[in-house]
């Protein structure tokens, strides 16, 4: 059996799988993941996220492409075979067992002995911090202890790699935290290449090192969390990591790093063009992040009519109605005391720099 | 059960409610139940003579003993086989399509839609000596001679089992289905092979399901007249078909009454070591 690996390379090599249906679940994603990276899968419900992460564990045979772990194509491979630890969403601890018993399983499959599974299981219980609950089942014990053994109980047989499925989906918001750090920790601790399967962006992009964004099957961005928030490389990246102003314009002038974009908001500003070079008149979506935008007291940036102030805490955030009609939402970080803006007062809007305003040629 | 005495909610009903089926069974079941008893109470056949002669006679009578026995070993072959063929059923009724699910549910319960007769001469027409089996196997050369299938222990265990399928394959079903099918998967990224997973999960887990099977089948099994006489015929004599002849034919009243009362006893201490049984694997399972 696979003894402690620390952190195995893990590659995703072009994989398709295709339904029994015909449809497409994922579609030639390619992955190229580092020994003992945390990487986040991010997407919505339904992008084909879980499913490569059940082809990974060897629960689904894709259609096409290879997974490689190590040195190793483990197609071949059952479940049972790759050494793949996995964290269910709803923990799948085994109810008649106690918290002990669950913990030492993959070692007895492996022919461990008792007295060495109990100490191992110990061990790893003080290592998640559970260690007077061994003698317990899992029903007694409350949601993040539950957790907290699923990882043990993963960890225990040294796996190459890690694969977290919505970890902390049935979590409430402060343990929620709470546990991200403590994966965090174990990560670090172990080494071990994690994978983590989520829709929660702000769970992505804290926790891993580098976060792929799937859409529907396909890979729409692999890259650190700052490249995916701060350079996506797509529309379907810029509007679900975050939040974005849409905005639609035509393309004035355009070369490698820069389009002049006139908004049909009624402003021309420069825009960095994101997914690749612009064509001249052609029609653009133009991204900004609330948080990106300021008031403008002169005549450049485009003019519009506050609606409604929401004070957020640290931020306030004012929704503007422009000339064309659509609606901007602009974030102003709280400082001092913030200028009130009365609903109904018409203002002026700029992006704070060309490189916050992302172009994506329009699909409509 | 764990209800705190003397809290009345408003969920609780009276027991009035149920006093129309309490009054049914004092009448027609604790009363004819205690006459019984109270007939067996007799050592001649007038009730005369009080005594514990009947329960004597049975006791160290080595036919009435060996009636006894093969009738439980019987209950036991049929529960046995139930079991065996039963829960690989339950257990693909949880991995296939719901069409295939409704074919499934279709022919665990098609037994139960015909009337158990009907069943019983199917029976004897499959397993006869011109049966369809015997009559299969000679015109493909393999036995010369028919088979002695009716009539036979192995007969009658094969006709039952097919008759109380239901009662065991049902309780599975429900008790399989309520398995997380993330345990499977967990057990296997454990590195367990699917014969560990099935001895230490799934087996574990839908024991309530094993157990209430097992009882209902059992149950059935052993009182089974109609199957056990036809298709066990005259060689062989079950405990339903003994109470029957000493009562019916024999007109000894005081001995079949003390057959049934044991009969009962037998019946009610097999059924309480499955229920114990079910007790103490109630830890699993769990909701």
């Amino acid at each position: 059996m696979a003894e402690a690996q620390g952190g195995r390379s893990l590659v995703v090599d072009a994989v398709t799988h295709r339904y029994p249906s015909g449809a497409l679940a994922v579609e030639n994603i390619n992955l190229d993941i580092k020994g003992g990276e945390i990487i986040a899968l991010l997407g919505p419900s339904g992008c084909g996220k879980t499913t490569l992460l059940r082809i990974i564990a060897g629960f689904i045979a894709q259609t096409q492409g290879r997974i490689i772990i190590g040195d190793d194509i483990v197609d071949a491979l059952p479940p049972n075979r790759r050494a793949v630890g996995i964290v269910f969403q709803n923990y799948a601890l085994f109810p008649h067992l106690s918290i002990s018993e669950n913990v030492g399983y993959g070692l007895a499959a492996r022919g461990v002995d008792k007295a060495t599974r109990q100490r191992e299981a110990q061990r790893l219980l003080e290592l998640v911090q559970l260690p007077t609950m061994a003698e317990r089942l899992p029903r007694q014990l409350s949601g993040g202890q539950q957790q907290r053994v699923a990882l043990a109980r993963a960890l225990a047989i040294k796996p190459s790699i890690l694969l977290l499925d919505e970890p902390f989906a049935a979590l409430d918001k402060n343990l929620r935290l709470d546990m991200q750090i403590e994966v965090k920790r174990l990560q670090r601790v172990s080494g071990i290449t994690t994978l983590i399967v989520t829709h929660d962006q702000e769970e992505a992009l804290s926790m891993a090192d580098r976060v792929a964004v799937l859409s529907h099957g396909k890979l729409e961005q692999f890259g650190s969390p700052s490249d995916v928030y701060d350079r996506p490389q797509t529309l379907f990246v810029n509007t679900f990591v975050g939040s974005t102003n849409r905005m639609p314009g035509i393309v004035v002038s355009a070369d490698r790093t820069a389009a002049k974009v006139r908004l049909d908001a009624g402003a021309e500003i420069i825009a960095r063009p994101a997914a690749g070079a612009l064509t001249e008149g052609g029609r653009v979506t133009v991204c900004i992040r609330p948080e990106h935008l300021q008031f403008v007291g002169d005549e450049t940036g485009f003019a519009g009519v506050v609606g409604m102030s929401l004070p957020l805490g640290a931020t306030v955030v004012h929704e503007v109605t422009t000339a064309d009609g659509s609606g901007v939402k602009i974030s102003q970080a709280r400082i001092g005391e913030t200028r009130a803006l009365e609903s109904g007062a018409a203002v002026r809007l700029a992006p704070l720099a060309p490189s916050l305003a992302n172009a994506f040629p329009a699909t409509l | 059960m764990g209800t705190a005495p003397a809290s009345r909610d408003v969920t609780s009903y009276g027991m009035g409610l149920a006093a129309p089926l309490a009054l049914f069974f004092l009448l027609f079941f604790v009363a004819p139940l205690l006459q019984l008893f109270w007939l067996s109470l007799h050592n001649d056949t007038a009730g005369l003579h009080w005594g514990l002669g009947q329960y004597l006679h049975f006791l160290t009578d080595p036919f009435s003993l060996s009636v006894l026995g093969s009738t439980l070993l019987l209950g036991a072959e049929v529960t046995a086989v139930c079991l065996v063929l039963g829960f690989p059923i339950a257990w693909l009724y949880q991995r296939v399509g719901p069409k295939l699910q409704t074919v499934i549910i279709l022919i665990v319960l098609l037994p139960l839609l015909t009337s158990v007769v009907v069943r019983t001469f199917a029976w004897i027409v499959i397993l006869g000596r011109q049966g369809i089996i015997n009559a299969t196997l000679q015109s493909l050369g393999i036995i010369d001679t028919p088979l002695k299938l009716l009539y036979t222990q192995f007969g009658v265990v094969i006709a039952l089992a097919q008759v109380q399928m239901p009662l065991m394959t049902l309780p599975l079903i429900t008790a399989l289905g309520r398995i997380d099918p993330n345990l499977d998967d967990a057990s296997c990224s454990l590195g367990a092979g699917s014969w560990r997973t099935f001895f230490r999960v799934v087996l574990p887990l839908s024991l309530p399901g094993v157990i209430a099977g097992c009882t209902l089948t059992y149950a059935a099994a052993i009182t089974a007249f109609i199957t056990q006489s036809l298709v066990g015929g005259g060689q062989m004599l079950f405990m339903p078909m003994y109470l029957y002849q000493q009562a019916s034919t024999l007109q000894n009243w005081p001995f079949a009454s003390a057959i049934s009362i044991i009969f009962l006893l037998a019946v009610l201490a097999v059924v309480s070591v499955f229920t114990t049984l079910g007790r103490l694997s109630r830890g699993y399972g769990g909701a």
